[in-house]
């Protein structure tokens, strides 16, 4: 015989904590807020030391050091929260500069036109490292590690090889190079300082990839790619796509820093260093992103690059010798990483936007 | 004699929601399912039983489109159906709790309610997260599982294991109009999170759902279950109705081996098909 079928009745109470929501229980669940404590103290290291720093001057040249680092930072925040690594964002940003400079100094393209052939090359080395990170499930690491060196090779060599040299200069007669400086390499000069419109071009992609992150579909995707690959799997969640697409987002954000730095000296000079790769994963962490994926923010990344910028510029306007800088920014990366070990134990009893 | 609901009582007429023919998924040359028919109808529970490496994974992967198939077909209202992603199979009204509960402890509760389907507004290049509505609906659902009072904003992984698997089931609910497949998360449970687990299956069938209950144990499937489907080593190895076995001869096949493969065969002689 069959035993007595249970029936449907309501769902018994789970009993609930009191939730607890305080401001700095909030506020200590930001990603960003490290990133900002430590401009705060960054600021009360060097202001008294340099007190240039705080000047219109100051203030253009660490903005002027913060904004391509604060572009690349955001891109690679991004990735970073959806689990990856990208090591070729530099090189991208050489060798694109270099593929437009020789479009146009050898080819005779115009500038535009050349700043289209070269974004499209960029996005097709983004391409290959999304790709290839996806079907083969090799560490993106490894992956674009292997890109920087093919591509900081290549440039090298294509570069003495074509014009000689690893520095191609002459391009401010190209057609349309008057409307590319005004939008890749205008200044406003305010006070004693240059701003230059770089930082216009940081803000806008820090505000775009914050906005991708928090409120769009495609920022649930990234969160979920990152902080728990089966489940994002389990549920439909475009993981392939969604990695891919990040891929090219940091392979544009190199296109967009090489046509920065392009367009400013009229020239490029081929000399890639993996330092400066490294530099963007340090600045994404400082802004908080976990390298494990699944957390992070790109405002934290931009106040990471703002972070740097001051660090440097302090240790030049204080008079000491530059070469500690290295040396601090190790010691920051540390503490950054300690500090969101701490974030990732709290994340347990913390609310979270 | 038949006791059971009375939902069962046409159950073997009704044209089947969503209908395995020949399933068949390998995986390289080992065969996780060969040739396994099952037909799901609404306002029916069928529950998988069968021990580790039986197939009830691969067929819930099959069922929920996170697996495809190598040979044979799933038919959806009786037209040939192919789930490419889990978000496919979804969008068609099949939900899935999944056994690991597929929950991303660093996102928010609503997040991961609705992580894969998220509600937006506005046109393409503006459009965003509905974070209002998903929130609203997320409070509601969970409400509706009995977890209330509950902060959508807070990270999944401040909740407790027993609303953790209230927010997978809330969310399969919410998603599943016409399948819900609950495959029994591997987590210990305690009591009262077991009568949860059953009672959002008895809740899905009354609403006219086809549940396919997956479980380990033959105790609580006998509570809930119209259809038995017992696996073993891909194969179906036995497709029994709440009036065919009572919970003792329902444990015994499930635990006994010997009697296992000797229904099978004898099924087997009975209808070749399988």
């Amino acid at each position: 015989m069959t035993p007595d079928r249970l029936s449907y009745a309501a769902a018994a109470p789970v009993v609930r904590r009191s939730p607890g929501r305080r401001l700095l229980d909030r506020l200590l669940a930001r990603p960003s807020i490290g990133a900002l404590v430590g401009v705060g103290l960054v600021l009360l290291i060097f202001a008294p030391q340099a007190p240039g720093l705080l000047s219109t001057g100051g203030l253009a040249t660490v903005l002027d050091v913060a904004a391509p680092l604060g572009i690349g930072g955001v891109a690679v925040a991004l990735l970073l929260v959806a689990g990856q690594f990208d090591l070729s964002i530099g090189v991208v940003a050489v060798s694109s500069s270099l593929l437009t400079a020789l479009l146009v100094t050898q080819l005779g393209l115009g500038t535009w036109p050349a700043l289209v052939v070269s974004l499209v090359a960029a996005l097709g080395v983004g391409a290959v490292n999304g790709l290839l990170v996806v079907f083969t499930e090799l560490p993106s690491f490894l992956v674009t590690l292997a890109t920087f060196l093919v591509l900081q090779g290549g440039s090298l060599a294509v570069a003495s090889a074509v014009a000689g040299s690893s520095r191609v200069t002459g391009l401010a007669d190209a057609p349309g190079w008057d409307s590319a400086l005004a939008v890749f390499g205008a200044t406003a000069q305010l006070g004693e300082g240059r701003f230059r419109i770089s930082l216009v071009w940081w803000v806008l992609a820090t505000a775009l990839t914050s906005w991708l992150l928090w409120r769009t579909r495609f920022g649930s995707s990234v969160f979920a790619t990152g902080g728990a690959g089966r489940a994002a799997r389990e549920l439909g969640v475009p993981v392939w796509r969604t990695t891919v697409l990040l891929f090219l987002g940091t392979a544009s954000a190199g296109w967009l820093i090489g046509t920065l730095g392009l367009v400013r000296l009229g020239g490029v000079q081929v000399d890639p260093a993996l330092g400066a790769e490294i530099e963007f994963i340090v600045v994404a962490v400082i802004g908080g992103c976990l390298l494990t994926g699944g957390y992070g923010s790109t405002v934290g990344a931009a106040l990471g690059a703002l972070l740097y910028g001051i660090a440097r510029e302090g240790i030049n306007l204080a008079g000491w010798d530059p070469r500690w800088f290295q040396s601090f920014l190790g010691f920051l990366l540390l503490v950054a990483l300690l500090l969101n070990g701490v974030v990732r134990r709290r994340l347990g009893r913390v609310p979270l936007s | 004699m038949s006791t059971a609901a009375g939902t069962t009582a046409d159950g073997g007429t009704a044209a089947p929601v969503l209908e395995l023919r020949g399933a068949t998924a390998r995986f390289g040359s080992v065969a996780a399912l060969s040739s396994v028919d099952l037909a799901l109808r609404g306002g029916e529970v069928t529950c998988l039983l069968g021990e580790n490496g039986s197939g009830k994974s691969t067929l819930v992967g099959v069922l929920s489109g996170m697996q495809r198939l190598t040979e044979g077909e799933l038919l959806l209202d009786g037209r040939p159906a192919r789930f490419r992603s889990p978000r496919q199979a979804r969008a068609a009204g099949i939900a899935t709790v999944w056994q690991d509960l597929a929950i991303a402890p660093l996102m928010s509760v609503w997040r991961n309610f609705f992580l894969g389907a998220e509600p937006t507004r506005g046109p393409w290049p503006l459009r965003r997260l509905d974070v209002a509505r998903a929130q609203e609906v997320t409070r509601s659902a969970m409400a509706g599982v009995g977890v209330v009072g509950l902060d959508p904003d807070q990270p999944a992984s401040a909740l407790q294991a027993g609303e953790r698997q209230s927010l997978a089931i809330a969310r399969a609910l919410h998603f599943g109009a016409r399948v819900l497949v609950l495959d029994e998360p591997t987590a210990p449970m305690t009591v009262a999170q077991r009568a949860l687990v059953l009672q959002s299956v008895v809740a899905a069938r009354e609403a006219g759902l086809a549940v396919v209950f997956v479980t380990h144990s033959p105790q609580y499937a006998h509570l809930v279950g119209d259809r038995f489907v017992l696996l073993g080593g891909g194969r179906v190895a036995g497709d029994l109705t709440a009036e065919d076995v009572d919970v003792h001869d329902l444990t015994r096949l499930v635990a006994g081996g010997d009697e296992l493969s000797r229904l099978t065969d004898a099924l087997r002689t009975a209808r070749p098909d399988h």
